[in-house]
């Protein structure tokens, strides 16, 4: 991973008023975001989010407010600069059909009169980085191309002359929802080697908490309904509208950010076929949380659970006796789908195990429960009690 | 039959190609005329329809204006011409059928011009400027390129309509193969009308199927599949 390269976007106090028209369409907007971090600006449709974004690059002029990118107005240069140092991704990607793949990713680097060569390297690259084998799509024109991979394009062209920002303007709200996962996840994945600060444009509140390190969440007439991080908006709602657009799922919604690798794992009691029962008791009383010991095979993997009823008695264990289908989950794991995964089984347990299937903890209910109540980093790097600003407030 | 065999006799005649009224001479001057006022006409015609184009502005009065060329009889042109060009000593002949025929090159190209340029999709142009390119550099890298082949197809319906119409110019002592009609219809020659006649429309057909070609040629291969816009508007 290498630094941030991006720099610090900020809005101070920024007011835009369209001609002809009494009510702002953005009001008093007042953010920052820091260098290398995605801010996702959300909100039903018309409540200024394009226009905030379109300010940032002077397609729209503010008519109240600065904007600084790395500490400098953004006024204190010529647009056309300006804009030159802004990636921009927009929904219906806007590649230019009369020109090749390549010759759309070398856009900028030819407004900026880079030297064909070091164009021609750098179009290679970014096609590679997006996905996209240069030697196969290089000469191809965009209609040639799918929607996903145009997007990519899209996204290729924006990084070309490696600008600092990046603006996205509901860069897959175009693509249908089965390859829109893929494509947010890849661009993630990119996110964290490039490490942009970008101002992504959604109305999707799901989009948002997946995409966003933060989320300004705007309601009609421009207004900031708050800027948080995903966790903390949907922990504390600032407001009813926010806690009605984050939806009355919100807790499902937290459930989906959580991993299992950041629940406290029990340790469990392992057991091997033909061990001594009276031995497996003795351990599975010392434990207060258990009741049920894990079986498991030669290499760790789980095999079932051995509960009291199996334990009676004395001599080797017999692993015919075992209650199989011990619900497995991986660090990696939604809290979400390991709570599915263990409400469905007759143990709520869930075995945490690693890339090759070894047992490496146990994960319970409760834990998952404990978790939604734990305090929440907000934006201001505080932990927040959940529920500390109620909405009914 | 009879009157096919005397038109390909009429062909054949030696004295048909020779002389001050001779097919190439006549040729010459109804393909040097038609170039002409297809070069000014395109000229005068590009730059307006490629301004209102992307700026969007005075389009209706461009167009307008450009089709009020269209309304007026051809013939009525060369009548309008007729008077200042005697009056101001310009003489007849060449530059005044010249004069004549460029409000008929005109406005297909300012039409065609304008439509190409705003039928580019405003996303694309927005992208564009969005990526920091300057007015001149969207105009020139953006919206020409992809209206071209509406574009050329404004210039190959002009080029068509004056290479059939310089025909007229003869009524003005500008030659071409209009003379051949005219001295034809004259002498009562109805075999050499039909022959002149038959060779303007054969030239016509000739630059029609000249320009489709340029204008394929001419298009990115991305745009291939968006000829039908181009088809449109001829
Ligand atoms: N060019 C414009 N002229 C006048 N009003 C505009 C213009 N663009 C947007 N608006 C108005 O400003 C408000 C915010 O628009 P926009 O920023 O596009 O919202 P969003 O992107 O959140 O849907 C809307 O009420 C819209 O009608
Ligand atoms: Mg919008």
């Amino acid at each position: 991973m290498q630094d941030a390269s991006g720099a610090v976007v900020a809005f101070e106090h920024v007011t835009k008023r369209y001609p002809g028209s009494d009510a702002p369409a953005v009001d008093n907007l007042t953010l920052t975001v820091p260098a290398g971090e995605i801010c996702v600006l959300v909100g039903p449709s018309g409540c200024g989010k394009t226009t905030s974004m379109k300010m940032v690059n002077r397609l729209i002029e503010p008519t109240g407010g600065r904007i600084t990118i790395g500490g400098e107005d953004i006024m204190s240069l010529p647009a056309v600069e300006l804009r030159r140092r802004i990636g921009y991704v927009i929904q219906q990607v806007g590649l230019f059909p009369h020109l090749t793949i390549g010759e759309n990713t070398a856009v900028v680097p030819k407004l900026l009169r880079w030297k064909a060569d070091r164009t021609r390297k750098r179009t290679d690259e970014l096609l590679d980085i997006v996905g996209l084998d240069p030697a196969r799509y290089r000469d191809r024109y965009p209609n040639e191309l799918s929607g996903g991979e145009r997007q990519r394009v899209g996204v290729a062209r924006a990084l070309a002359a490696d600008p600092p920002v990046m603006l996205m303007d509901e860069p897959f709200g175009a693509v249908d929802p089965i390859r829109r996962d893929g494509l947010q996840n890849e661009f993630l994945r990119l996110q964290s080697r490039v490490r942009k600060t970008i101002i992504f444009v959604t109305h999707d509140v799901d989009e948002a908490i997946k995409m966003g390190d933060r989320i300004a969440i705007l309601q009609r007439g421009g207004i900031l309904a708050q800027y948080d991080t995903p966790a903390a908006i949907l922990a504390n709602p600032a407001s009813e509208f926010v806690e009605r657009f984050v939806g009355a799922d919100r807790g499902l919604k937290r459930l989906s950010m959580g991993r299992v690798r950041d629940l406290d794992h029990i340790e469990p009691v392992i057991v091997r076929s033909g061990e001594d029962r009276a031995e497996i008791r003795k351990r599975l009383d010392r434990s207060d949380e258990l009741t049920f010991a894990l079986l498991v095979d030669d290499d760790n993997r789980p095999l079932g659970w051995i509960d009291q009823h199996d334990l009676r008695g004395d001599g080797p264990i017999d692993p015919g006796a075992a209650t199989p289908g011990a619900p497995t989950v991986e660090p990696e794991s939604t809290l979400r789908d390991a709570l599915s995964a263990m409400l469905g089984s007759s143990v709520q347990l869930g075995v945490v195990v690693d890339e090759r299937g070894r047992v490496a903890g146990l994960v319970s209910v409760d834990a998952i429960g404990e978790r939604l109540r734990a305090p929440v980093r907000g934006v201001d790097g505080e932990l927040h009690e959940v529920g500390e600003a109620d909405a009914t407030s | 039959m009879e009157f096919l065999g005397e038109v390909v006799a009429w062909f054949a005649n030696p004295e048909t190609w020779s002389g001050r009224n001779g097919i190439p001479i006549r040729l010459w001057e109804h393909v040097s005329l038609a170039a002409a006022a297809l070069a000014v006409g395109t000229l005068i015609a590009l730059p307006l329809g490629m301004l209102i184009g992307h700026t969007g502005r005075g389009a209706l009065a461009v167009v307008s204006i450009a089709n009020i060329g269209r309304a007026i009889p051809s013939l009525g042109w060369f009548g309008i011409v007729f008077v200042p060009a005697l009056n101001l000593g310009l003489g007849l002949g060449f530059w005044p059928s010249v004069i004549a025929l460029v409000p008929l090159a005109v406005p297909p190209i300012v039409t065609n011009t304008y439509t190409g340029l705003r039928e580019v999709d405003r996303d694309l142009v927005e992208a564009a400027r969005g990526m920091g390119m300057r007015e001149w550099q969207i105009l020139r890298r953006l919206e020409i390129p992809v209206a071209l082949p509406v574009i050329l197809a404004g210039i190959r319906t002009s080029a068509v309509q004056v290479v059939a119409t310089a025909t007229l110019a003869a009524v003005i002592a500008g030659g071409t193969l209009g003379q051949l009609i005219l001295v034809g219809i004259n002498i009562g020659d109805e075999v050499q009308v039909f022959g002149a006649a038959l060779l303007v429309a054969l030239l016509a057909i000739v630059t029609e199927l000249s320009f489709a070609a340029i204008q394929r040629a001419a298009t990115s291969p991305g745009l291939r599949d968006r000829g039908s816009a181009a088809e449109l508007s001829v």
